[in-house]
């Protein structure tokens, strides 16, 4: 099996954002990690890979240079090889990203399977998966907690609601955004570290990959910094009396109950 | 004055409560044409509330190409052809289970934009607000497009009545049914509980909660907050294995965004906040009155959780009898 797993290389979620400027961050001072829902989707495709004996994983990103580390760590949990497409903004479109991945794919082999993670987590844009899978004519499901292949198809299982899952089938090749449930990533060994660091890596600049020119069509107009509250009411003393007046604020200050 | 275009859920026979902040954002500041969207059958019934809203026009979209119930992507070139249809210049819809993956399925069809999870939108300037990193900030963007679509977190918009004369038309739309997916089954959820994302109250329990049996301490505290109560849980208490990953609030879990949300042995992690900051009320209840979700609630209990739920539960039951 021929898989590809898109891997985005974002902020780490306990990292300090610091904005600077109207519209962009500073991405020298914070630390920086794969997709974490990326993961899910990675570990499925070394563990498919590892259970057929036979096969090959790709991880693609679209990124700046630095994005290099994130090839590097898929590889150390397991990637044979890396697709690196460079470009300079972290901000890069949905529609873009995707035209992006669908040609650096296309280049490298034909897929069976492509994975991606629900989202990433720095834009929470949620759509890119759905435009590769548009641009390369394949089915796709997002937000999978299960996957099974069988005969050319693949059954998967996504949560609808509050805890329901819905059971699709599709055929193969397509794309699947994974997501926790699927599977629980390994961590990297040392020695898969070491390894990681010989794999090849196929580095090309989005310029050359001969794509139409795109308008952009989402601007970023300001970024701020999301308010965080402060100055909590807290309410002591004995239990119920506490409790009696939280229920009171809540019924008459906030009016939430 | 914009073509406003609203995807409605219809839940058990009944309009989602949650969409009617949607409306409420599709009508902005009056004068746009509302266009309220339906697929499923029963329409009549949902006809006066989606006029109390201010739905100028109810359009029940038919499927002649197949059955959307087990086509995603039949239900999205169906939905593709009524924008078209209307000449609609947005389509709204919630940020539910459904809401997410049918507008990325449309927005990549329809080859048009899309701003997922938007907490706030402005039709005259074409802006929206919207989480970037988890929660940490909150970008403002401009859809540059003459069409274009946006979900919207639930709750996250306060509902109003606008009410207006509305008046149904059919659609029948032509489109066909790519053969991509297929729904072949549904597994339901024994508990039937409110979905997570949508519920007005949350009450959480974290890593202290210790057993899932002691989740049913919350779940009779849910009972008497209302019936839009859901119970969550945190990542610590998931990975421990007390409660399913469908409770898990947070960034690798649900985001929410609830006008209440009671959390209970919560230590008030960056990632466990990544999912709930957006609430309206936030109330913490912790024995340690140095954890960090005392620097980042409305209202503080420093005790026993074991202690103030009960008690919570009582005392609601109490004043409501
Ligand atoms: C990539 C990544 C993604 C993550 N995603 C998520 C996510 O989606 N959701 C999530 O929740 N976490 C997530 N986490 C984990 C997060 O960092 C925290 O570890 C987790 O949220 C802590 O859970 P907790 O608050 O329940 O437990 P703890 O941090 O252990 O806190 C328990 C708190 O309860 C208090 N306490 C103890 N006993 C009682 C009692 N009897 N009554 C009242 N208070 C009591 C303690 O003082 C303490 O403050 C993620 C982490 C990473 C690295």
């Amino acid at each position: 099996m021929q898989i590809y797993v898109c891997v985005k290389h974002v902020p780490d979620t306990a990292a300090n954002i610091k904005i600077t400027g109207n519209d962009s961050f500073d991405d020298t001072t914070c630390k920086f990690v794969i997709n974490p829902y990326d993961e899910y989707g990675l570990e499925e495709a070394v563990q498919l890979v590892e259970k057929q004996g036979q096969g090959e994983v790709v991880a693609v990103t679209v990124g700046k240079e630095a994005a290099m580390a994130s090839i590097r760590s898929a590889m150390a949990l397991g990637a044979h090889r890396g697709i690196l497409v460079k470009t300079d903004s972290q901000f890069l479109s949905s529609t873009l990203t995707a035209r992006a991945l669908k040609a650096a794919i296309e280049q490298d082999g034909a897929p069976d399977i492509i994975f991606t993670g629900k989202g990433s987590v720095d834009t929470e844009g949620f759509q890119t998966q759905y435009r590769l899978a548009a641009a390369m004519d394949m089915a796709v499901v997002n937000e999978v907690v299960d996957l099974k292949i069988d005969n050319g198809q693949a059954i998967v299982e996504k949560e609808i609601g509050s805890g329901s899952r819905e059971v699709l089938k599709m055929k193969l090749p397509c794309v699947i955004g994974a997501t926790k449930g699927l599977n629980i990533p390994r961590y990297p060994k040392f020695p898969d570290i070491m390894k990681a660091k010989k794999k090849p890596v196929k580095e090309t600049d989005i310029a050359s990959l001969g794509l139409e020119s795109l308008p952009d069509r989402v601007e970023l107009l300001n970024l701020e910094a999301m308010p965080e509250r402060s100055d909590a009411k807290m309410l002591e003393g004995d239990v119920k009396e506490t409790v009696t007046e939280l229920i009171r604020i809540l019924k008459e200050d906030q009016k939430v109950l | 004055m914009a073509k406003v275009g609203v995807l409605i859920e219809i839940e058990n026979g009944e309009v989602k409560e949650t969409e009617f902040s949607v409306l409420t954002a599709a009508c902005g500041d009056g004068g746009n044409e509302v266009f309220a969207i339906v697929t499923p059958e029963n329409t009549d019934a949902a006809a006066s509330v989606l006029a109390e809203y201010g739905a100028n026009k109810i359009v029940h979209v038919v499927s002649q190409g197949g059955d959307i119930k087990v086509s995603p992507d039949l239900e999205a070139r169906v939905l593709a052809e009524a924008v078209k249809k209307f000449e609609l210049d947005m389509l709204l819809g919630l940020a539910s289970a459904k809401g997410r993956d049918l507008f990325a399925r449309m927005a990549a069809f329809m080859d048009v934009p899309l701003v997922s999870d938007c907490t706030g939108i402005d039709l005259d300037t074409k802006t929206v607000r919207k989480s970037h990193f988890s929660g940490k900030t909150v970008a403002t963007l401009k859809l540059e497009s003459e069409l274009f679509l946006c979900t919207i977190r639930p709750n996250a918009i306060e509902a109003r009545k606008t009410p207006v004369q509305t008046q149904t038309v059919i659609f029948e739309a032509l489109a066909a049914d790519p053969g991509l997916t297929k729904i072949i089954d549904v597994k339901e959820s024994a508990g039937g509980n409110v979905d997570l994302t949508e519920a007005s109250i949350i009450i959480t329990g974290g890593r202290p909660i210790d057993s899932s049996e002691n989740y049913k301490m919350l779940d009779e505290c849910a009972a008497q907050l209302g019936e839009s109560t859901a119970v969550g849980a945190s990542r610590a208490a998931v990975d421990a294995g007390f409660a399913p990953h469908s409770m898990q609030v947070g960034q690798t879990g649900k985001t929410v965004s609830p006008k209440l949300y009671i959390g209970c042995g919560l230590s008030g992690s960056v990632q466990h906040f990544a999912g709930m900051k957006t609430s309206k009320v936030i109330v913490a209840i912790n024995t340690d009155k140095d954890a960090p979700i005392f620097a980042k609630c409305d209202y503080g209990i420093i005790a026993d959780m074991f202690d103030v739920v009960p008690m919570l539960t009582q005392v609601l039951k109490e004043q409501g009898e």
